[in-house]
Parts: structure tokens; C-alpha cells; sequence
């Protein structure tokens, strides 16, 4: 029996590869399709996806929101929703390319929003904020429609398939973004629908991770406080959760966020300098429940950079590299090389080390 | 059978390898055991044994048992021979029961149907003696949003904390109704350890302000040993509000019990009784908690956490809720498992709820009411084994209380006669003779032993789960199922059923 995903926690196995540009300039999907074919093997074809920065500099000050749908009926049901939260700008029909690979395929749309004015200031809210609750309230209260990419100038693409496949299904060599990451999925078993492939997405954060963390439920108990609801029962989704909650609403930088979810050792806080071990104690003191345990490597894409992380122990491989104004994460070296043959300081991050590679500013 | 109808509930079985060298005569504070010089054999008087296997673990040639008698009345399965007593004992005296210790029936034990999940194959158990394994945890409220100074630092400011080196402390038990030894065994303790000890609403020995940084004060409704020098020597501060073992009933410690040294600490004349009175005559709604919550702070400067104890009860959730709302720093629930010097028998044994639902349903209000951080969760009433305590953890709890197991550790046998006041182990008693067979090196000893045993076995018990921290096992619920539970129970706890 095949269950959708939510209904059931489902571990996985993964591949994961990244890559920027520094200088932001245009990266073609079809380099990172072909970082994920060395890798094929860490997915067994249960799911695979993308996500890409910069690909809609027409719609740059819109919210993109990708919408699977089950149905028809759902479409409609969604679609009225829609109308009446936000000032849609452009709908379509996500372009695609039928192939054998890729079966029982979902309508999928893409619309341009923006939030209508006088909601916004009736809920005394920010956009972000506004848009979060729109697509927690699609993802939860509409069935069968699922909102997986809701940022600006960017998107996720993703399937049940293999990540190459999952790449020419949704014709990624013509977009062109400055940075991009991929992932390929080894879930034990079979997930029901598209929702649960990565990269998970909100707002503009973007997560592909490999691993099963033993938080999990920690997290996600703690995390649903905060008006987040975990529908997919994914790793991957509470993290996307966790990093916007820290970053977006309790103000942490990018390095702080990192040391709350994967916090040094008490025993490695004491042997710092006495002000960065105050900070360190302070975040782990605060934030304790959201600590995550258990093997873990994980991409964060955001507008303008990435971020790279291990779990403390590093019990998940995962390596970087250069080569001018580019910058490469992988599960595997040979992701890397497939990308940039002359890819040069190839370096592994210490566990609990966060790697962080942003554009110039001005460049994206 | 004597005029009351009963008869004795032990025999005194003594063996051939008797060497009449009277030390079971010495040892027995309840005066059972005699030599007849007449015959020149050694005598038991059975109707005074209760049991406390004291002359047992002291005979040097292991010639004594005591057994279950074999008297037996006529069966009968809707009146037991333990009601039939209780009805005989109450026909004669006119009285109100009283028991020590916890409810010993047979009430259910949720922790025995929750199993704890291991790693396999998609991610990595961790092995403790390899890897790190962190099993610090901080108590008290965590701070709101944090806050930055003009040049973007962050301002470290952190409400009163408890630093515990386990999730473990020793739970509230008076000086008075226990020992100065058994308190000064639990001090040194909880300072080896890195935990806390509790003082119960007893006061605080004068000898024992220097182990204030490890020691919780209690403030309860008979505000005994109360003094702001008494508030000021602890890390924190207790409202007892309620017990487990006794919820709605306030404490009485008799008279005799009250000699120098427990008179002075807490500050009641010598040899009058000492009665708690069920409620805090300040406080007879949530919004008076407050008041005492604040007025405690005040008077210790707010450098130090405020604890609220209460015993689980059927509304727990929203007390709780209440309390966190209060201004208190932790909640701490008593199960109605959990032991007591001397309580009714009727209200011991019917009165409460056990402590893992309670604690269940706790958690879980205060998560829906987004307002877990306020406070920190701490259970007792009780706690058995690591085991108990890493079910506990995941359930919600930061820590857990222990008492009865604590008292094991330092040779309590359980007999239940702490009411007596001739605990034959010297912990329930103020007879000095009987207090110094307590040697407080080797009970602070036993203590540490216990406790570091435990801290392994939490260690491998995370390490199977692939948890290397124990932030990252509290309140993980998917880490437990349950078995034997129907679905109410499984709501409630808010697990899942083992195979699901």
C-alpha cells in the first residue's frame, strides 16, 4: 500500500550537490543535472529536485508561487483561495516535457503573486509573514493541493523519479540561475505523491539534506508552536521550518542559526574565548529543542548565497570545491568534478562547521 | 490472635547456623528479637516485625528470613486480607490509616508499557564510549526574542537557571521527616553529581547552608524553617502546593520527632507536632500563587528560579497552564506513585493520577498554548530506573525528581514504617542511635554510585536512539510506542501503538 506522504514517516537516504556563482553569473540546469548522474546510486528513482535562484528576473518583486494539484477540483478549490489572498499577476501551467522516466504526473502550475495591500494591513503583517501562512494554510487545509516553491525570483523543481530524469521532465536547461541545488532521494519506501521529494521549500529558503535525524520529533513539536505545521512528517521540512524561524522571526545571522541546530559540544563551548562562549552558551540555553541529532548534511539555499552543514559527528559525507567565481558542495567529489573537471580546493567542513558562500552584493 | 483481631503479618524464621551472638537484637529497633536465658535459644516476637530485613542483611551467618505468614484467612475476592485488616485495624482505634511510601497496590505503571526505539540500518546508532554524549540540562524559563546591543551582539541575558549535570534530583524530603545523616548523604551527593537535593518544607540545617548552591529550599503551607537567610542559601526556591502521594492533605509531623537540632531548623517548639495545613492560607486562587511567586523573587533579588510542586490531579493541564503563566520558573508533578513519610492510607492509595499522563498531557498544553518556554517540567512520583527517566524525557520532562529511589540507595527496604520514627536504617528517624547507623560517606557514596549508573545507562539508551544530546530526546515522543495500550491511552500519552 502506498502512503502519502504525511501519513507516515518515511527514512531516506540522499545525494545532494550545489553550486554558485560568486560573481552571479548565469549557471544552465544542465550542469547540475550531470552533477547528479555520478551519484546515481545514493537515489533509488522515489524522487529528485532542484531548486534555482535568479530564474525570474521578469517577475523578480512577485512571490513565485509552484503548486502541484490532484485533482481538478482541487485546482478550483485552490485557485479561489488564491484570488481572494493575493493580487495574481501571472498563472500558467508549469512547462514540461512528458517522458517514460516520469509517470503519474500531477497538474502542476506556477503562479506570480503579490499580497493584496488592505489584507496586509488589516493582519498587521509583512509580506514574508503573509505568505508563510498562506501556503502552511494551502499545504494543510486544502486537500490535494500542495504549494512546493513560494519565493521570489526562484524556484523548486521536483518529482518521483530520478533527479536526471526529474531535470529534463521539467526542461531545466532553460533556465538559468546563478545558484542552484540539487537532490536525489533514497526513501525506503514508497512515497504516494510529489510533495515529499526536496528540496523543501518557504518563502525563499530552499533545504536538501541527506540524512534521518533523531530530533526529529523534538523539533517538530517544538517548531509547531510557532504556527509551522510539519504536514509531510519530512526531516527536510522541519529544517526549512527551523532555519525561518531563527532567521526570519527571532533575528539570528546565518552562523548563529547553525550553532543553535547543530551546537558545538558543552565540552567545546568551554575551551572558547569567554565572549563567544557566553553566545554559544546563550543560543544553546535559548533554543534547546532545536538542536538536531542524528546524521545530517544539508544545503540551505537563500536569495544571494548558500549555506552548507554537517551534523555534529559528521555522520554524513559532504565535500566543497572552487574554481574561480564558483563555488561546489556535494555529497560526492565526483558530483564536484562532474560540474568543474579542474574544480580546485576540494575541502570537507568539520561536523557542526557551517560553510557559507554568498554572491557579491549587487550581483543577484 | 490477640484483642485486635490480627495476626502477625511475618514470621521470623531462624536457621540451625545460629551462633546466638545477639547482634539481630542490637540491630532491631523494633524490639523482635530476644534471648531466653531460661532455655538459653534466641526468641523472635513476630507481631512487632515489620520487615525491614535489617537483623537479615546484619546476621553474620545468614540464619535469618523473615516470610510472608501462611496464616491465611478464607479466601475471598471481593474482600482481601489486606481490607479486612485495614477494617479490623480502624474497628479498633476509631482511626484514620496512615502508610509510608508510595501507593504499593497494583495501580498501573505506564512506563512499563512504553518501549523505548533503537537506530538501525538508515541511520547510525552512537556508541557513548566513543563519542560524546551530552547529558547536561539547564531549567527555567528560556528568554523571549533575543536582543541585540547598538553594534549588533547579541545581549546574552538568561532568566535564572539550574544547571544539572543529569536530568536527575533528589526529590523534597524534611529534615525531620528524614535524617541528618540521610540529608547530609543527599547534600554531598548532589554536590559530587553536579544535581540538586531537595530540602523539603523541614528548614535548612545550619550545617548544610554550605551546600547551598546545590539545594532547592521548600516553602510550603506550614512556611517551617522560613526566613529570608533560609530563601537566600539555596539555588531555588519550592512552593510545595501539593504532593503526590497525598494531594489535598496537608503534613503533620509528630511531636516526638521534633527534638533540638529539628525544633531550631524549623523554628517549632520542641516536641510539639508540626501540621502543614492542606492549602496555603495566602493562596487560594491562581492569581495569590502569583503574589507568592513574586514576593519570593523579591526577597532573593530574582537571581534565583521558583519551582512550583504539585501533586497530578485530574485537571493537571490547566494548573499547570496557571502556573506557567505565574511568573514560576518550573513545574514540578508528583504522581500519585510517589512515596511520603506518613500519609492516609485512603488518600494515598485513590486520590490522583499517575504521573506519566499527567506529565503527557502537560506537555502537550502547554505546547498548544505556545507557552512551553516559560517553564521548565520536572516529574516525580515515580521514578524507578534511567529507564523511567528517558521515558520521561521524551514524554516532555526536562528532569525528573527522585526520593524513593534515593532512599534505596542509602538501604531503605521499603517496609513502609516511616511513621514509626525507628527506621532501623537510620534514614526515617530522629533517635540518635538509629541515625548514626547512616555513615553519610558511604550514603553520599551509594548516592553518586547510583546516579552514575544511571547517567550510563541514559547515555546508551540515547546513543541507541542515535541522539547524542539530551535537548534532542525531550519531548521526542516518536522515540517511544507503547504495548498493551488502548487508543485513549496512546491519545493521551501521545504516542504510538509498537508495530504502528
Amino acid at each position: 500500500m502506498k502512503y502519502r506522504e504525511g501519513e507516515v514517516r518515511i527514512p531516506s537516504g540522499c545525494a545532494i550537490s550545489a553550486a554558485i556563482s560568486r560573481e552571479g553569473r548565469p549557471i544552465n540546469g544542465e550542469s547540475m543535472i550531470r552533477s547528479m548522474v555520478p551519484m546515481h546510486d545514493r537515489s533509488n528513482g522515489l524522487g529528485g529536485g532542484f531548486a534555482a535562484y535568479g530564474i525570474y528576473p521578469e517577475h523578480k518583486d512577485e512571490f513565485a508561487l509552484h503548486i502541484f494539484f490532484g485533482s481538478g477540483a482541487s485546482r478550483h478549490e485552490c485557485e479561489a483561495y488564491l484570488k481572494e489572498t493575493f493580487e495574481i499577476v501571472l498563472a500558467e501551467e508549469m512547462p514540461i516535457r512528458i517522458i517514460p522516466e516520469i509517470t503519474d504526473v500531477p497538474i502542476i502550475r506556477r503562479y506570480f503573486v503579490t499580497p493584496l495591500r488592505s489584507a496586509l494591513h488589516r493582519m498587521q503583517l509583512d509580506e514574508r509573514e503573509y505568505i508563510a501562512r498562506a501556503v502552511m494554510h494551502i499545504n494543510t487545509e486544502i486537500s490535494d493541493a500542495y504549494v512546493f516553491s513560494s519565493g521570489k525570483n526562484m524556484g523548486v523543481f521536483k518529482a518521483v523519479g530520478y533527479p536526471e530524469d526529474v531535470g529534463r521532465f521539467y526542461r531545466l536547461e532553460e533556465y538559468e540561475a546563478y545558484s542552484w541545488t540539487a537532490h536525489g532521494r533514497y526513501p525506503t519506501n514508497t512515497p504516494g505523491w510529489w510533495g515529499g521529494a526536496h528540496p523543501f521549500s518557504l518563502l525563499d529558503w530552499t533545504v536538501v539534506h541527506n540524512g534521518e535525524i533523531s530530533s526529529y520529533d523534538a523539533n517538530r513539536r517544538y517548531i509547531e508552536m510557532f504556527g509551522y505545521k510539519c504536514a509531510l512528517q519530512t526531516d527536510t521540512e522541519v529544517i526549512t521550518y527551523i532555519v525561518d524561524y531563527l532567521v526570519r522571526r527571532q533575528g539570528l545571522t546565518l552562523e548563529e542559526t547553525a550553532s543553535v541546530i547543530a551546537a558545538p559540544f558543552w565540552s567545546t563551548i568551554e575551551r572558547c574565548e569567554p565572549e563567544k562562549a557566553e553566545k554559544l552558551k546563550f543560543l544553546r540555553m535559548t533554543y534547546p529543542s532545536l538542536l538536531i541529532t542524528g546524521p545530517f548534511s544539508i544545503v540551505l539555499g537563500f536569495e544571494g548565497g548558500l549555506m552548507a552543514l554537517n551534523d555534529r559527528l559528521k555522520l554524513r559525507s559532504m565535500v566543497t570545491g572552487e574554481k574561480d567565481d564558483m563555488v561546489f558542495i556535494a555529497s560526492e567529489e565526483a558530483a564536484i568534478r562532474a560540474m568543474e573537471p579542474n574544480a580546485e580546493n576540494i575541502f570537507a567542513p568539520s561536523g557542526g562547521c557551517p560553510f557559507i558562500v554568498k554572491v557579491k552584493e549587487g550581483k543577484y | 490472635m490477640g484483642i485486635d483481631y490480627l495476626y502477625p503479618e511475618f514470621e521470623v524464621r531462624r536457621s540451625s547456623n545460629c551462633i546466638d551472638c545477639k547482634i539481630c537484637i542490637d540491630q532491631c529497633s523494633y524490639g523482635v528479637h530476644s534471648f531466653d536465658e531460661k532455655s538459653g535459644m534466641m526468641k523472635a516476637d513476630d507481631s512487632k516485625c515489620v520487615n525491614c530485613q535489617r537483623c537479615v542483611c546484619f546476621c553474620p551467618v545468614h540464619a535469618l528470613k523473615i516470610v510472608k505468614s501462611d496464616n491465611c484467612m478464607r479466601d475471598n475476592a471481593n474482600w482481601s486480607g489486606d481490607t479486612v485488616k485495614e477494617i479490623y485495624k480502624q474497628a479498633s482505634s476509631g482511626g484514620v490509616l496512615l502508610s509510608s511510601m508510595g501507593n504499593p497496590k497494583p495501580a498501573p505503571v505506564y512506563w512499563d508499557k512504553v518501549l523505548i526505539n533503537a537506530s538501525q540500518v538508515t541511520n547510525p546508532p552512537i556508541d557513548p564510549l566513543r563519542e560524546p554524549m551530552e547529558t547536561k540540562v539547564f531549567l527555567g524559563k528560556k528568554p523571549d526574542k533575543p536582543r541585540r546591543d547598538e553594534n549588533g551582539r547579541l545581549i546574552c541575558d538568561m532568566p535564572p537557571q539550574l544547571e544539572l549535570s543529569m536530568p536527575v534530583m533528589f526529590s523534597a524530603m524534611s529534615y525531620g521527616s528524614i535524617s541528618y545523616n540521610a540529608h547530609l548523604s543527599m547534600a554531598r551527593a548532589a554536590r559530587e553529581l553536579g544535581i540538586y537535593y531537595n530540602t523539603g518544607e523541614g528548614g535548612l540545617h545550619e550545617d548544610f547552608y554550605s551546600y547551598g548552591e546545590n539545594t532547592i529550599v521548600q516553602v510550603a503551607s506550614g512556611r517551617f524553617g522560613v526566613h529570608s537567610g533560609y530563601l537566600n542559601a539555596g539555588a531555588a526556591i519550592e512552593i510545595k502546593m501539593g504532593q503526590g502521594a497525598k494531594p489535598g492533605i496537608g503534613g503533620h509531623l509528630p511531636g516526638a520527632k521534633i527534638n533540638g537540632d529539628v525544633s531550631r531548623t524549623r523554628m517549632v517548639p520542641k516536641g510539639s507536632d508540626a501540621i502543614s495545613p492542606a492549602p496555603h492560607h495566602d493562596i487560594y486562587s491562581i492569581e495569590d500563587l502569583r503574589q507568592l511567586v513574586m514576593s519570593l523573587k523579591e526577597v532573593t533579588g530574582y537571581k534565583k528560579p521558583v519551582i512550583v510542586k504539585v501533586a497530578a490531579v485530574h485537571n493537571i493541564a490547566a494548573i499547570a497552564g496557571g502556573i506557567a503563566r505565574s511568573g514560576a520558573d518550573i513545574i514540578a508533578i508528583d504522581g500519585f506513585r510517589g512515596g511520603t513519610g506518613a500519609a492516609p492510607t485512603r488518600i494515598r492509595d485513590n486520590v490522583g493520577i499517575p504521573v506519566e499522563l499527567a506529565l503527557a498531557a502537560v506537555d502537550r498544553s502547554l505546547r498548544e498554548e505556545g507557552i512551553r518556554d516559560n517553564v521548565s517540567v520536572v516529574v516525580g512520583g515515580s521514578i524507578r530506573s534511567s529507564a523511567d527517566v528517558v521515558k520521561a524525557v521524551a514524554l516532555g520532562a526536562d528532569a525528573c525528581y527522585i526520593a524513593t529511589a534515593a532512599l534505596l540507595a542509602m538501604g531503605c527496604h521499603l517496609c513502609r514504617s516511616c511513621q514509626t520514627g525507628k527506621c532501623s536504617w537510620g534514614i526515617a528517624t530522629q533517635k540518635k542511635e538509629l541515625v548514626s547507623r547512616l555513615d553519610p560517606d558511604e550514603g553520599s557514596r551509594r548516592l553518586v554510585n547510583l546516579m552514575t549508573a544511571w547517567r550510563h545507562e541514559i547515555k546508551e539508551l540515547m546513543g541507541g536512539m542515535g541522539i547524542n544530546s539530551i535537548e534532542a530526546l525531550r519531548g521526542n515522543r516518536l522515540m517511544l510506542r507503547g504495548v498493551g495500550l488502548n487508543e485513549k491511552e496512546l491519545q493521551i500519552l501521545g504516542i504510538s501503538h509498537a508495530g504502528d
